[in-house]
């Protein structure tokens, strides 16, 4: 063995500190979520979650054990193999899958299953990054662009076709590294103006004071300053299709499956159907309300372990910390997710090589946007999207791959003196 | 350029933090509503109703306790029959009810409990509960209705139902809610407070599908309900039941009291209903049909019902007569048939043959003695003071105005003042020709069953009454029962005058009612047949017994039966003779009164 390879001093240990601090309060909140005061069963009870997530986190460190005792060179090396096992495993999914709500999302033997869509996102971050890693590659160039897009969208579409809108949604989070890497700054404005303009189309009843808007807007981008005649025009088309746009998108949510148009709808109005699409939200922001400033207590909440808020162990696990420990305790949580995130960016910047950046941002961006959008979705301020919170959701592909994911990062870290700087 | 973007992002996530964070603030700490509608979640708050008190009789027997009765429920969700011959056999039903009710309990609700079996009794309920463990989604829900043991005393004892809007919105202590069950008539109206007892409430978990998770905090916050007081009752329950067999297919009134203390023994009101016909499920309908009924069953005669008293009435104005001193045992008239109508007698009467004689002409003109003691030289004046100080002594026998018996809607009948003759004639327009018909307890005089009753024991005990009552004792202890009833009343008319009055009703006996005889045991008694314009006299009969040492006083009133000294004073010896003798040897004169058919 190389004495060079484990490095225990060059491991992060604040990033570790965290992973095992999130993963221990999860821990402790799905044995919350699943108590039972009338039954008599132990956190370490195998028949319930709690104990099971224990076997869960065992087989994690035992993973973490393997990823740190390997060769840091093994996952650039393997990094397009592994992201074709994926690819294939997504594509063998449907037909070796075991159906649960009418999504295949599983495969695997026995009672021994693991869900491919989550897996492929660490394989996924590995492929971008050895394939970006080359010196020539420029994401202000569009041929760039697409090359890297099309990494990303193969695995999305095998994950759409499942069917698993969230878990793809997730694979987008990659503009955050794309950014990083240096995506134009202008896709990024003009998409968080057209997700503005969708908000505000689907929030705003009358799609009138919109279309007003946008026409003010244009008269006083055009009386600002002087303008060409062909500049005018161009403003005036942009106007016109983005009312166009705005009249066009109900049309749209009417085309979408009923399920996704009522979670689109129910993010505007919870109390439009309290008992069907909205009933998720609801509860889930009654559980967490009712915690107040210092929670109802650990096992004291009523809301998650009786089943008013449903998949509470799992993508609702955040409503199970709001109820038990207030606001207190989710200040504590997202704190320890943003010290996490902000720590890793720090990570990211100080490598030298180019693939462990990139690694390093996908990282970044797929924690960021499982961290984001599953807490707002509990509060209702994102559609419900059956995503779930890293290290703390119960569920071992989830435990696993975000184990996988972040502690590939924390090896390569670890080895980052030996990596030569192949910086762009 | 790319040096400032990892400083965007890690500002990204601080600001998505920040807004996370201030929702989360929004609706954890700033609105408080999240909270209640937590617990109105999982919260259930469950009202323990108490028990309600029971009524027993005189002599400790059981007049009126709460019946279990048990009705298995159905959640359909839960509900799983792995066997369905077996289940069908074990709960005695048919494949077609199962499915039957199954699918109605579906439509009303998958998770929410309905009606599966009704009303199973206490063995079979015995029987199937091992069973239940077995099937999941049925359980047994208990709820007790009041039951009487004997069919008897339904008005005395009245009913309870549930609250009206009207009395809710009356309700003052804020006790009662919707669907609250309270006494709507008799005692059970009247002694509501100390029968219902005192509500409990308990919080329980309950889960999303509203299963029991345990109590809330431990049951911190809850409270034990308290069971109501038991009342037991001055009825006497073998004589109600005997009087009511009596009263059976006849319409009138059985008032039974004890002399010495005011309670009453029996209390019938016929026609009469079994009062397990007003419980329960059944109330509503039971209510109507009986309402609808031309005999009014459930028309509270002894105490609602008001008559003239008719003969009876003599012997309260032989006592004024000689308490205010016109009148002696002496004081003779003649039986002048010009004045009243009367029957056959020797004549002229001293008081002692007017009372056995009934003599109307005699009362005529004692009458007069009595009003016109020419206190003033106008006749009409004279007329006037005479009528209101004899109003006066009349009001002392607890007549004119109700008598404060522990029962709702009592009528007080009536004694008419001067002043009523001043409204319907003008004053100084009417004079003792008017009024005459006063003297033999006609006219405008009207009493109540439960009066003529009390009058009974006002000559059984030579001058005093307690205000009739069907209270004993609260909880067994006596000294609970309301004030009122331990008070004595003097009507203001020495004893010794009671002396001659008490003889002459036993020698009434065998002028009027010989029927009422019995060879060991005097009784005295005064018969009275209050005319009635509508058809067939009304009979009436007081009587108390044995002469000396009174133990029951009665009044037998008989709609259109006749002369009272027919049916009502055979029905009252018979009465008396049971609560004497605990039974009953006269068995012509009882197949007499049973098969008698005195209604038109």
């Amino acid at each position: 063995m190389r004495e060079t390879d484990i490095n225990i001093n060059r491991v992060d240990w604040i990033t570790v500190m965290i992973y095992f601090a999130l993963v221990m309060i999860g821990w402790f909140n799905i044995y919350a979520a699943v108590y039972d005061g009338q039954v008599d069963k132990g956190i370490f009870d195998t028949s319930i979650n709690s104990g099971i997530q224990l076997v869960w986190i065992g087989t994690a460190i035992a993973i973490i054990i393997v990823i740190m005792a390997a060769d840091y060179r093994l996952f650039e090396n393997l990094a397009i193999p592994i992201y074709l096992f994926f690819l294939v495993l997504l594509l063998l999914t449907p037909f070796l899958g075991k159906a649960v709500n009418g999504q295949v999302l599983s495969i695997g033997v026995g009672s021994f299953r693991i869900q491919a869509g989550e897996f492929a996102k660490f394989a996924t971050a590995l492929a971008l990054a050895k394939f970006m890693e080359r010196p020539t590659f420029d994401l202000s160039k569009p041929q760039y662009q697409l090359q890297a897009f099309a990494v990303l969208l193969i695995p999305v579409i095998l994950i759409i076709l499942q069917p698993d809108t969230g878990t793809a949604m997730v694979y987008f989070s990659m503009l955050i590294m794309f950014y990083r890497e240096g995506l134009p700054q202008k896709y990024y404005v003009i998409g968080i103006g057209l997700i503005a303009l969708v908000l505000l189309a689907l929030g705003i009843e009358n799609n009138l004071y919109l279309a007003g808007a946008i026409i003010v807007i244009v008269v006083i981008f055009i009386l600002m300053g002087k303008k060409t005649p062909q500049q005018i025009i161009a403003f005036s088309i942009i106007g016109i299709v983005l009312i166009a746009f705005t009249y066009s998108l109900d049309f749209v949510v009417s085309k979408l499956p009923e399920h996704q148009q009522n979670r689109v709808m129910v993010l505007f109005n919870p109390d439009l159907d309290p008992l069907g699409a909205g009933w998720n939200v609801t509860q889930s922001k009654i559980a967490i309300g009712s915690g107040g400033l210092i929670g109802k207590g650990y096992l004291q909440g009523t809301q998650t372990k009786f089943d008013f808020v449903p998949e509470q162990h799992t993508d609702f696990i955040f409503c199970t910390l709001g109820e038990e420990f207030g606001w207190l305790g989710s200040f504590v949580v997202i704190a320890l997710f943003v010290t996490l995130l902000t720590r890793l960016v720090l990570m990211a910047e100080r490598q030298k090589n180019r693939f462990t950046r990139i690694y390093g941002y996908c990282v970044i961006s797929i924690l960021t946007f499982h961290f984001m959008v599953n807490i707002a979705m509990t509060i209702g301020l994102f559609p419900v999207v059956g995503i779930p919170l890293p290290f703390f959701s119960y569920g071992g592909s989830s435990l696993w791959s975000f184990t996988i994911l972040l502690f590939i990062f924390i090896k390569m870290d670890s080895s980052r003196a030996l990596q030569l700087g192949r910086m762009g | 350029m790319n040096d400032q973007r990892p400083i965007v992002i890690i500002v990204f996530v601080f600001i998505i933090s920040a807004v996370l964070l201030t929702k989360l603030f929004m609706i954890q700490v700033l609105d408080d509503s999240f909270l209640k509608r937590a617990e109105r979640n999982a919260i259930q708050r469950v009202v323990d109703h108490p028990y309600r008190g029971l009524v027993y009789d005189r002599n400790g027997k059981l007049l009126v306790y709460n019946n279990p009765i048990f009705d298995l429920m159905i959640v359909p969700k839960e509900f799983q029959v792995k066997d369905t011959t077996r289940f069908l056999e074990i709960f005695g039903i048919t494949k077609e009810h199962l499915i039957e009710t199954y699918q109605a309990a579906r439509k009303y609700s998958y998770v929410k409990p309905s009606t599966f079996i009704k009303q199973i009794s206490t063995n079979e309920f015995a029987r199937i509960q091992d069973f239940l463990i077995d099937y999941p989604g049925l359980f047994i829900m208990t709820r007790s209705v009041r039951s009487y043991p004997e069919p008897v005393a339904a008005h005395a004892l009245g009913y309870i139902g549930e609250i009206s809007g009207r009395q809710l919105e009356r309700d003052s202590s804020g006790y009662y809610v919707q669907g609250d069950y309270v006494g709507l008539s008799g005692m059970e109206r009247y002694y509501e407070d100390q029968m219902r007892g005192k509500k409990g409430v308990k919080y329980k978990m309950v889960n999303v599908r509203g299963v029991d998770k345990g109590p809330f905090k431990d049951g911190e916050y809850d409270t034990a309900s308290v069971a109501g007081k038991n009342i037991n009752s001055s009825i006497d329950m073998e004589l109600q039941k005997y009087g009511e067999m009596l009263m059976k297919g006849k319409t009138g009134s059985v008032v039974a009291i004890e002399p010495k203390t005011g309670e009453i023994l029996s209390m019938i009101s016929a026609p009469f209903y079994d009062p397990n016909s007003l419980t329960g499920s059944d109330f509503g309908k039971s209510y109507t049909a009986l309402n609808r009924l031309e005999t009014k069953p459930l028309f509270n005669r002894p105490i609602m019902a008001t008559y003239p008293p008719g003969s009876i009435f003599k012997i309260v104005q032989s006592l004024i007569g000689l308490q205010e001193g016109v009148l002696t045992p002496e004081t003779t008239f003649a039986c002048n048939r010009s004045l009243v109508a009367c029957h056959n007698h020797p004549s002229p009467v001293n008081l002692f043959g007017a009372i056995r004689n009934s003599c109307n002409p005699y009362y005529h003109q004692a009458f007069r003695q009595i009003i016109n003691q020419e206190v003033s030289s106008n006749t009409y004046k004279d007329t006037e003071i005479g009528l209101d100080i004899w109003r006066e002594h009349v009001m002392k026998f607890g007549l004119g105005g109700t008598l404060g018996i522990d029962m709702p809607n009592e009528k007080g009948g009536d004694v008419p003042s001067s002043k009523y003759y001043d409204r319907f004639y003008g004053n100084g327009r009417w004079k003792y020709s008017t009024i005459y018909s006063l003297s033999i307890g006609q006219g405008e005089l009207l009493v109540t069953p439960v009066q003529m009753a009390n009058l009974a024991a006002i000559f059984a005990n030579k001058g005093y009454y307690y205000t009739p009552h069907l209270i004993r004792a609260i909880d067994g202890d006596q000294s609970k029962i309301p004030q009122e009833y331990l008070t004595k009343h003097d009507v203001g008319v020495d004893a010794h005058h009671f002396d001659m009055v008490q003889d002459a009703m036993v020698q009434a006996l065998f002028g009027t009612a010989q029927r009422a005889l019995m060879k060991d045991i005097q009784i005295a008694g005064k018969t009275g047949t209050a005319q009635n314009p509508h058809g067939e006299d009304h009979s009436v009969f007081i009587a108390f017994a044995p002469k000396d040492n009174p133990k029951i006083a009665i009044a037998v009133y008989v709609e259109n039966a006749g002369w009272g000294g027919r049916a009502a004073a055979s029905m009252a010896s018979l009465m008396i003779e049971k609560y004497l003798k605990d039974s009953v040897s006269r068995s012509d004169l009882e197949k007499y009164v049973i098969e008698g058919k005195f209604m038109n």
